[in-house]
């Protein structure tokens, strides 16, 4: 464990505002720097897992059931081993034999791997076959025949507690109902007190739909086990590739040594690769079963339906007020779908995520959540798609209560968050439920989004057009994040505490290598994280490389999920770059001959205080510190130096979001005009990169408000198994997204930075809603607002909640 | 079946099953790894490679259906060390987050700038709007090939300043396809 102790730097904003490229394209730290990563992209020369090939490599593929509630009642393999190209097939009863027919989820629940008793959700996996090439496994699966005897589905989750629900989970001992968790946040009592003192109380129920992150790679495996030295190599789309080791140790027995999980370059992740699927664990045993490599590789119908979707969420709110807008109290109950198997990923201690940060920005007296989880006959998951563990259901509950209060009061949406937002002086500012926010200034945020979205002149011409039947709506959003899980004494998931280790090692020339625990999909981290040790010892980042996603190269620590990269693994970085800077100071005064502290550091070199002509450069001081130079007592050589870094808290980037949308009368269809976002994530160490990371959130945030949901139908077959069905935006869908920042560092952080890839999944799909019920003039509606639902609403009618 | 592909100038042959996906000749059969698969319904375009010129989704061709024509992946894009102002745009924009739709995004891109050199944000839009992206959200995608389009014409400034416009115009065409062509 490290503490840091050093103040937080106040950093040097390189560029402010739109103002773009004027920085230099290679700076030695933070900056607008080109990403190391693209020149192999650019060529078709990343390595995904589906391009690796290993000798004698075989194929698999899972049979999937077609039934979402159904009992087994038989296996038969024989056609499937009778075809001439399959080596194995594998059933849940081959897997029971190893004890792997079920296994441990991240909540603490178990999962089938195959199906032995029976099947829970439509697109569960009950079989595999291994073959020698790709077609063979699929026409092999074809040929299982498996009887199966139907059973009555819980498909909506406000049916899954009622007495005459069918009891899905018969497998776990004693259990005789759908109920999975009861947890609760803040203080009932104190919230019953200010609802009962408020002018103005609003309800409103609403569902945030079950989606799907669906990174454009889906996920897959190569498992090779050495039968000779008994290795485990597995490759795998995994954004945790140390808790996945970790856990197929604990799991298959392994021994945690004899196992590599390697994360190549991974297409996206967006949550949806953190846990372990059924296929890693069914290409491990078909590579130990037949001595060979096995690649498993889904197809987009399977991962949309089996792996790990996002929110299903039913929250009925209430919101409390003071006739004049000042925002008392809120509460909620939550009734939350965990479909078949509870395997969301989430810190232990918190079943419900970090929803409990619903008071969101605002300063309110009293807060409390209730949230129930259950079980329905679908596919598992629901901590996913950038949701940060549930901030996403926290912000988009609290931003529609906020509109649906300005509606009540008749106020302006933006001058009662203005009123209620917490103040600058207030932080670190303790909500009502339990989290302390690091730092923010959103009065400034907010009024910086008006601003550059014209938000006085916005309203004229809404007026204007509503006066002409046009429809026109402006939504805002004004959310407070909390990212970068954390404190390794609160949070951990299946006993790991989620502090992160770093090492770096300084080379003779002065080339230096950081290796992290950490694990890219996208994200940028082998440009940024070098950039982090450039800042820090003035080493440039091209010099610097980056290892991750290799358990035999690199430190243990959680993986990237929850934006907790660059709080947790980025402040790692720099104190392991710090204690190499501080090592390389004695070296200095040795090479020198002063004491270590006449020094004084400037980027890249140790210099004798009132004398910066005697100094040594980080690079002459590295290959002092490998060379004959006679050291201190008690000094090593060599320039490197390790850390664990345990997070003393979060942090809570913030932003302003405002969206103007027109919609269509005549058919309910929704343009998206324009989004301008103004986010506030401390210390910016690559302006260029963190704006890339919010054009996919916002454009996330209109697919979810507008097109997403993966629906079923009253049997529970799955409505939204492909990309016909489950939409995302295309280029014609999203504006030329409009971006701003202000900068409030993390005081905690040790550079002041505080995560941000997950911001705007998390604060834009309220402003889209927020938007389009504005210009329809309609309190509420759930998600998706396709044009037919906009279309119902504008009818006058109940849009009925999605299934 | 024994057929025979140009693929990126070079002619490949290969026994194949009719049934054989063209993304799968490349991928498996050809080792040509930019090419990637992302759905099964033909929606997201990460297969995209041209045929002939033009782009196809190569998850929803027969790898028989491409026998005698000329295929062209991402791996010919570059002309050795020299990417194509298309590769050079996406950098230079950041253009790409995770690198798997990019190349069936070059190559739409390339295949727009080859018949229209000068386009609008909304026809780059249009153009590359049978592909999906999920991290860039698309507005530097955009903003990748339009700066492709802007160093095109760069290059091909000199020439055209002494001619015409609409011979400018075939000019930048002709540069444009001449580089795209490059194998």
């Amino acid at each position: 464990m490290t503490a840091v102790d050093e103040p937080p730097v106040t950093p040097q904003e390189p560029e402010q505002g739109q103002g773009r490229g004027q920085e230099p394209e290679r700076p030695i730290g933070f900056g607008r720097m080109k990403r190391k990563e693209d020149p192999r992209f650019v060529r078709g020369r990343g390595r995904y897992v589906d391009d690796i090939q290993l000798p004698g490599m075989l194929h698999g593929a899972v049979l999937r059931s077609p039934f979402a509630h159904a009992r087994i009642l038989s296996v038969d393999t024989s056609a499937a081993e009778a075809h001439p190209k399959v080596k194995a097939v594998i059933t849940g009863e081959t897997l029971a034999g190893l004890g792997l027919a079920w296994m441990p989820t991240l909540s603490m629940d178990t999962q089938a791997v195959l199906a032995t008793d029976k099947v829970r959700f439509q697109g569960q996996e009950v079989a595999f076959v291994v073959a020698e090439d790709h077609y063979a496994a699929r026409d092999a699966i074809e040929l299982i025949d498996v009887e199966y005897e139907p059973l009555d589905p819980v498909v909506n989750a406000r049916h899954a507690l009622a007495p005459e629900a069918p009891v899905i989970r018969d497998d776990l001992e004693g259990r005789t109902d759908n109920h999975v968790f009861d947890w609760e946040a803040g203080d009932s009592a104190a919230t019953e007190e200010v609802f009962a003192r408020a002018d103005v109380v609003v309800e409103q129920t609403m569902l945030y739909p079950r989606v799907h992150p669906a990174p454009l790679e889906t996920c897959g495996a190569v498992a090779a086990m050495d039968p000779v030295d008994g290795k485990l190599t597995l490759y795998s789309t995994t954004q945790a590739p140390h808790a996945h080791r970790t856990l197929y140790a604990m799991v298959a027995g392994i021994p945690e040594h004899k196992i590599r999980v390697v994360a190549p370059d991974i297409g996206g992740g967006f949550g949806n690769k953190v846990g372990i699927y059924p296929g890693y664990v069914c290409a491990i045993v078909g590579s130990i079963v037949t001595g060979r490599p096995v690649k498993w590789m889904e197809d987009r119908s399977e991962n949309l339906m089996s792996t790990s979707f996002a929110r299903d969420y039913h929250m009925a709110g209430e919101i409390a007020a003071t006739r004049e807008g000042r925002i008392l109290g809120v509460r909620v109950k939550v009734l939350a779908d965990h479909g078949a198997f509870n395997s969301t990923a989430q810190p232990t201690k918190y079943p419900a995520g970090f929803f409990h940060i619903f008071t969101g920005s605002y300063d309110i007296e009293a807060a409390h959540c209730e949230v129930t989880g259950v079980y329905t006959n679908k596919a598992p998951g629901g901590v996913a798609y950038a949701c940060s563990f549930r901030v996403t259901e926290a912000v988009y509950l609290i931003e529609r209560l906020v509109d649906c209060l300005a509606d009540e009061l008749g106020a302006d949406p933006a001058e009662l968050r203005m009123r209620n937002l917490v103040r600058p002086e207030q932080f670190p500012y303790e909500n009502k439920t339990g989290w302390t926010y690091d730092s923010g200034d959103y009065p400034a945020c907010l009024r910086k989004a008006m601003d550059l979205v014209g938000y006085e002149e916005l309203r004229k011409e809404q007026s204007e057009k509503r006066a002409r039947g046009e429809l026109m709506g402006v939504g805002l959003s004004f959310f407070t994040e909390t990212v970068g899980a954390g404190p390794r004494k609160h949070m951990d998931i299946l006993g790991l505490g989620m502090a992160d280790g770093c090492e770096l090692r300084v080379h003779p020339t002065g080339k230096a290598v950081v290796r992290l625990s950490v694990q890219t999909q996208g994200q940028g981290h082998e440009t940024t994280f070098a950039q982090i040790v450039a800042e820090e010892l003035g080493i440039p980042p091209e010099d610097i490389d980056v290892v991750h996603g290799d358990t035999d190269r690199t430190p243990f620590g959680l993986g990237t999920y929850g934006s907790r990269s660059t709080p947790v693994s980025g402040a790692a970085a720099a104190v392991v770059a710090r204690k190499v800077r501080d090592k390389a100071r004695i070296v200095a005064g040795a090479m020198l001959e002063v004491a270590p502290d006449d020094l004084a550091w400037t980027k890249g070199r140790w210099s004798v205080e009132g004398d910066p002509s005697m100094a040594a450069t980080i690079q002459e001081i590295a290959l002092a510190a490998h060379g004959s130079l006679e050291l201190p007592d008690g000094v090593e050589g060599h320039l490197e130096a390790t850390t664990v870094y345990n997070p003393p808290s979060m942090t809570y980037p913030f932003g302003a979001y405002v969206c103007v949308v027109d919609v269509d009368p005549g058919t309910g269809s929704v343009k998206v005009r324009r989004f301008v976002a103004v986010d506030d994530c401390g210390t910016r160490i690559n302006p260029m990169i963190i704006e890339g990371q919010v054009h996919g959130g916002l454009a996330d945030g209109i697919g979810m408000a507008l097109m997403e949901i993966i629906g079923f139908d009253e049997d529970g077959n799955c409505l939204s198994g492909s990309f016909m069905d489950y939409l995302l935006p295309t280029a014609l869908e999203v504006p030329a997204w409009e971006l701003d920042h202000t900068v409030t560092p993390s005081p905690h952080h040790p550079f002041g930075a505080k995560g941000i890839g997950e911001s705007a999944t998390v604060g834009s799909p309220p402003a889209v809603v927020n938007a389009v019920l504005d210009a329809i003039g309609v309190r509420h509606a759930d998600m998706p607002l396709t044009p037919s639902r906009v279309w119902q609403a504008l009818q006058g009618g109940e849009v009925e909640a999605p299934q | 079946m024994r057929i025979t592909v140009d693929v990126n100038g070079e002619d490949r042959t290969r026994e194949v099953e009719p049934r054989h996906l063209l993304v799968r000749f490349l991928r498996d059969d050809l080792g040509l790894t930019g090419t990637h698969w992302g759905c099964d319904t033909s929606n997201c375009g990460t297969c995209v490679v041209l045929m002939d010129g033009e782009p196809v989704k190569s998850c929803t061709v027969l790898a028989v259906m491409a026998a005698g024509h000329e295929i062209r992946t991402v791996e010919d894009l570059a002309d050795g060390d020299r990417l194509d102002p298309v590769q050079q745009g996406f950098i230079e924009q950041h253009g790409l987050q995770c690198g798997f739709c990019t190349p069936g995004m070059m190559l739409a891109g390339r295949a727009l700038l080859d018949r229209n050199p000068d386009p609008s944000d909304q026809e780059i839009r249009e153009a590359i709007s049978g592909q999906l992206c999920r991290c860039t959200g698309y507005l530097n995608i955009v903003k990748s090939i339009q700066w492709a389009a802007r160093e095109q014409a760069t290059a091909a400034a000199p020439e055209a300043t002494a001619t015409a416009t609409a011979t400018a115009t075939a000019t930048a065409t002709a540069t444009a396809t001449a580089a795209g062509g490059q194998t």
